[in-house]
């Protein structure tokens, strides 16, 4: 038990997530000396990688340089595991990256993929970022949303779920309301 | 001459006359959708139409809040290239099952091409389009759904379209539900202004204030997930 709290305490992992799609620019970005110096800088010591698709493989490091530790795979059936270890969670903008962060209440950066044609994702990165339940930037801004970032002031986000709908539902079919 | 002419004066009334049932039809249609279903029944067979990530994810949390004894049998519908949704609908079957919510098998899973993969050349797509028109009609023929339940993306338009048309020419009435996704905040899907624009829709539900007060005939219901 002692000895899991230890490495709790000492071990604080960022989990950098793309899910299914190809978003280099972020594992570049991630991968960038002045990105690895502000995460170090805040305490961070370990540096994880779902790298999903793309093909730029960022630099491994077992952190003796004095920086984060770097690992990275590809795709993994235990994601939810790996957000639920991690310290900081810097995902893509998908709907379902960024509702599984929440949920396990992780402190989250979203990072919006400029190269994607209908960008409509980064609608729902920003309105969640103004109610302050994340925080929303660019590949070329990310080491300046983590210099600034202040967890404390992120609201936990509270899940919300279809009732409504299925009493409007239940309704219009004639299905007692119950 | 003559009759010529009258051989032309009926062939004109007659696709007038047919041309003013269709609308009419269409006219009487328009006025019930979103009105709540006449005749009464305490089972109702259902579409649930799975788009695929988040779109799935969304669907699986309204489905976990109704009553599913309510709706059978059920016909659940995914892209041909997304193999995860009938997945995630098969393990939510049988969590049905164990929990004796229903009793017996009372669903089915079907696969749909899909008109357009990401990338792919519009002077393709062309062909794939018939060929997944062709393939929507076809399962539609062998469901004819009471009630359609979608969220997206374009995935479900074929089969609404074609739920729609059943109900103009009396094959089968239906209630078609559209959820926006929770990722659009400003600005409905193209997928969710068809169905809003065309009246398709029986009910159209928005995830976000915003989108509520620009489209006022949807119903706010805040976030699903």
């Amino acid at each position: 038990m002692g000895d899991t709290e230890d490495s709790v305490t000492s071990k604080r992992t960022v989990f950098v997530t793309v899910g299914t799609t190809c978003f280099d620019a972020l594992v570049k970005a991630v991968d960038t000396l002045e990105v690895k110096q502000e995460l170090s800088r805040r305490g961070y010591t370990h540096l994880l990688i779902q790298m999903g698709r793309g093909t730029y493989e960022p630099t491994k490091s077992l952190g003796e340089d004095g920086l984060l530790a770097v690992d990275y795979f590809t795709f993994s059936s235990s994601i939810a595991d790996h957000l639920r270890s991690a310290s900081l969670v810097i995902s893509h903008a998908g709907s379902g990256s960024i509702f599984e962060t929440l949920r396990l209440g992780k402190p989250l950066i979203v990072v919006v993929n400029e190269d994607l044609m209908d960008n409509h994702q980064s609608e729902l990165a920003e309105e969640l970022a103004e109610r302050k339940h994340l925080y929303c930037g660019r590949p070329q801004t990310l080491h300046q949303v983590i210099a600034r970032m202040d967890l404390e002031s992120l609201l936990r986000y509270h899940p919300g779920d279809a009732t409504p709908v299925a009493k409007i539902i239940n309704k219009c079919l004639g299905f007692p309301d119950d | 001459m003559k009759e010529m002419d009258d051989c032309c004066f009926f062939a004109i009334a007659f696709i007038a006359i047919t041309v003013a049932i269709i609308i009419i039809r269409l006219l009487h249609v328009l006025y019930l959708t979103g009105k709540p279903r006449r005749i009464k029944s305490p089972q109702l067979s259902a579409l649930i139409v799975l788009g695929s990530g988040g779109h799935t994810a969304e669907m699986m949390n309204l489905l976990s809040v109704l009553q599913m004894d309510r709706f059978s049998p059920r016909f659940y519908i995914a892209a041909a290239t997304d193999n995860m949704s009938l997945q995630k609908a098969h393990v939510f079957e049988d969590s049905l099952i164990d929990n004796n919510v229903i009793k017996g098998v009372s669903a089915q899973f079907m696969q749909i091409y899909r008109s357009r993969e990401v990338g792919q050349s519009y002077i393709t797509s062309v062909w794939t389009t018939l060929l997944a028109t062709a393939h929507a009609l076809w399962l539609m023929i062998k469901i004819r759904p009471q009630v359609v339940l979608c969220n997206g993306p374009g995935t479900c338009i074929p089969l609404c379209v074609i739920a729609f048309l059943f109900k103009v020419m009396g094959i089968r009435w239906s209630s078609i539900f559209y959820v926006e996704s929770i990722a659009r905040v400003k600005k409905l899907s193209l997928s969710g202004l068809l169905l809003y624009k065309l009246r398709i829709a029986d009910q159209f539900f928005v995830q976000w204030p915003q989108l509520q007060r620009k489209y006022p005939r949807a119903h706010y219901v805040g976030c699903l997930m």
